[in-house]
């Protein structure tokens, strides 16, 4: 038998074929000679690798298992170059070195440390043989095979382990307690409705690497006593909801899910429902009511899920990021776990970096690191070389902090106490050019849209404030709006029913405290000192326009008139202020008053 | 909610009524199956006409009352019938931040319609949605279902030319 030290498998798929698959194969054949390497290489078509439509033609080269994609007759000879005599990949074509180019999970910064985001880009999430290979289900078969499920409860209370949904509550002990609750059946649920605007670590998780949720849970069900799991992905989110469904069928076939897991007498079923589009479902009670086929409203605590959950039977519900954690703490064990992260929060936490910072994008750093290394070191600090002026942590129920808290150390206690909070991770950078009312009017905006209309507090009340709200930005503010906030927010953030009606102050408080001076100016001057409220500016052009007509072409309401290469004018009366002809404008000729 | 009898309805047309059936049918004995066959439906039909409504709760036994709330309640359902193609303009924070109103100006002035409306040839609605969880790339345009980031007016005209293109090459 002809002994290969590489095999090479062609996608013989008939769009593969169609894009050139066969000159493909024939050209690697030619260079392999030309390399004298052709009684070295072994050639092999198989029916299909990866998604011939983005991807195809492609190959496998085995024993790395290097998958290259979209190639072309041309990439042929760079590719048996490095691949076969220098043994590099060739990064331009190699599927795991485009993946890793993905502009949401850049290679980590110096100071981040990857527990979680650490296998996104690096392994492929539809193929769990992947995710075996790094590891994975290490951890649930230790669970299954040398613990108890008191002593997982313990590890994970050990661990310090906690909820990554936002409010921060002891994993292990919501396990505990859903342990101890009397009824059966129990269930095991994953929220996976990440509605925080501004926030994507949870879909991309899903999305890169879906097994250490799936084991997270396992391992969870097995503590907890459950023989049932849902996760509740939102509908926003349709290639998650995919790749988790893939994600469960291959689970099951490796009887890592389903009947007898790994060959002991534990069973455990795993399903997607999907929510559609209602923010409040992030809400445990309501996400309960929503799986059910309800409209999802929350309900009154007590009593918790963990007790009357989940057709009112015990229930214990985490977020996708707590349950991705099980599995590392369990695997890699607890002093490990437990030297990440400050005194009271243990581990890494995922943010999403969006706004007006330098890169975007998701980072993963110890709990205890402070805004302004996660803002300037590791987000790059400010596009544009702008000022800072705020950042808005925590989703629409957070609140904005200024520049005296950029060394803030980030926990759950720290964030709280600053008046904001942890949330799911979203963290929203915005620079000197934006106006903290108009902000705060945005999230009013949402936070009213979105509730559920259940609680007469969060119902009326947030429809209130964003009146007022509107009135400031329109520049018919009074004096008393300052008071009247201050006292809707109160009564609000005490009286509603959910976490959602609680939390919708938030964004006014914060910038009623940090911000006043803005709101003032707004009601007093009737001025937008950030020059955004559309009401209170004007836009003139100068002289150093020269008439290129750009700002005339582009401008919605055709409000500016000027002649070719003459100075253009803009009607204040029919202008709508979008702000397009400053932007457009490539001579700084659009000023704003 | 009246019965109106339209001849137009999906629930009328041979073409789509076994669609409708195998979706209730397959999530008929499911624990909150009503979710799940709507979402279904949502995604297959297009919308849940009122029709649609009482023929789903008369198969499920569950009052219209209670499908027409959760329909009402959740804001991916809806009750008309959308374009052929769906712009949906991301609202999220990073995207207001971003300058995603500029864009909503500029889908005014070049498609003539708010967010909310059809066109009359009813090729095209624009749609604002709930934060699609992009936001590096913010301001983000869907279009269908391909999300385009970054988008500046010039790049939101092509946009809107290419499916209009694509539309006249089909």
């Amino acid at each position: 038998m002809a002994y290969y030290r590489s095999t090479i498998l062609v996608s013989m798929d008939p769009i593969c074929i169609e894009k050139g698959a066969i000159q493909i194969k024939e050209q690697i054949i030619e260079e392999l000679k030309l390399q004298k390497i052709q009684d070295e290489v072994e050639i092999l078509d198989i029916p299909r690798i990866g998604d011939p439509e983005t991807e195809g033609p492609d190959i496998l080269v085995y024993p790395e298992g290097s998958h290259y994609i979209a190639l072309t007759t041309e990439s042929v000879r760079p590719l048996v170059v490095e691949h076969f005599i220098k043994g590099r990949e060739l990064k331009q074509y190699s599927a795991r070195m485009r993946d890793l180019m993905d502009e949401e999970v850049r290679e980590p910064k110096e100071k981040e440390v990857r527990v979680i985001l650490e296998n996104i880009g690096k392994i492929d999430p539809r193929n769990i043989e992947d995710y075996i290979a790094v590891d994975g289900y290490q951890a649930l078969a230790k669970v299954l095979t040398e613990m108890t499920p008191q002593e997982v409860i313990q590890t994970i209370l050990d661990s310090k382990l906690r909820g990554r949904g936002g409010a921060g509550f002891p994993a292990g002990l919501k396990w505990k307690f859903a342990h101890q609750a009397p009824g059966s059946p129990k269930y095991m649920v994953c929220n996976a409705d990440e509605g925080d605007p501004g926030a994507f670590m949870n879909r991309k998780v899903l999305e890169g690497d879906p097994h250490s949720v799936i084991e997270g849970m396992v391992i969870g069900a097995y503590a907890v006593g459950s023989n049932q799991g849902y996760v509740y992905c939102r509908a926003e989110y349709p290639i998650a909801v995919s790749t988790l469904n893939i994600a469960i069928k291959q689970a099951k076939e490796y009887g890592l899910l389903g009947k007898n897991i790994m060959g002991t007498d534990f069973t455990f079923d795993l399903e997607v429902r999907m929510g559609a589009g209602a923010f409040v479902c992030g809400e445990e009670t309501a996400l309960i009511a929503s799986i059910e086929g309800s409209r999802g409203e929350p309900r009154v605590r007590p009593p918790f899920p963990a007790t009357k959950g989940l057709w009112g039977k015990p229930t214990n519900i985490n977020n996708v990021e707590t349950y991705a954690n099980v599995p590392k703490i369990i695997h890699r064990g607890l002093d490990w776990y437990t030297s990440l992260g400050s005194e009271k929060s243990k581990g890494t936490k995922t943010f999403a970096l969006a706004g007006d910072v330098s890169h975007t994008g998701l980072i993963e750093v110890p709990f205890g690191m402070t805004l302004r290394e996660i803002i300037f070191d590791i987000g790059g600090g400010i596009k544009g070389g702008k000022g800072y002026k705020a950042v808005q942590t925590g989703g629409p129920m957070g609140g904005c902090l200024p520049t005296k808290y950029l060394d803030l150390a980030v926990d759950y206690e720290t964030l709280g106490a600053a008046g904001s909070i942890m949330g799911s991770g979203g963290m929203v950078v915005m620079d000197e050019d934006t106006c903290m009312v108009d902000i705060a009017r945005f999230f009013m905006e949402f936070t009213q849209e979105e509730s559920c209309g259940k609680c007469v507090p969060c119902r009326v009340g947030t429809r209130r404030i964003l009146e007022i709200l509107e009135r400031i930005c329109a520049g018919e503010g009074i004096p008393e709006d300052i008071p009247m906030l201050r006292s809707l927010c109160d009564e609000i953030k005490q009286d509603s029913l959910c976490g959602l009606g609680q939390g919708a102050p938030n964004p006014v408080v914060s910038t009623l405290t940090h911000f006043l001076d803005e709101y003032e100016a707004h009601i007093y001057e009737k001025r937008c000192p950030a020059k955004v409220c559309r009401n209170l500016i004007s836009y003139h052009i100068t002289d150093n326009c020269t008439g290129c007509t750009v700002c005339a072409r582009n401008c919605p309401v055709s409000a500016i008139t000027g002649e070719r290469k003459l100075l253009h004018v803009i009607d204040q009366d029919v202008c709508i202020r979008c702000g397009i002809c400053y932007q457009v404008c490539n001579f700084d000729a659009v000023e704003v008053n | 909610m009246t019965s109106t009898t339209q001849p137009t309805d999906p629930l009328y047309n041979p073409k789509m009524r076994p669609i409708i059936d195998k979706i209730i049918e397959d999530s008929i004995d499911l624990d909150g199956g009503l979710m799940v066959v709507l979402n279904n439906l949502q995604s297959k039909i297009g919308y849940l006409s009122a029709p649609m409504q009482e023929y789903v709760a008369e198969a499920l036994s569950i009052p219209v009352s209670k499908v027409h709330g959760v329909v009402s309640f959740y804001s991916f359902f809806t009750t008309v019938p959308r374009g052929k193609h769906v712009i949906k303009f991301c609202i999220g924070t990073a995207c207001y931040v971003g300058g995603i109103n500029q864009l909503i100006d500029k889908a005014k002035q070049v498609i003539g319609i708010e967010p909310g409306q059809t066109t009359s040839d009813g090729m095209i609605t624009l749609e604002i949605c709930r934060c699609v969880g992009a936001c590096s790339q913010a301001p983000v345009v869907v279009v269908d279902e391909v999300i385009n980031g970054r988008v500046k007016s010039s790049k939101f005209e092509k946009i809107v030319q290419n499916v209009l293109k694509e539309e006249a090459a089909a």
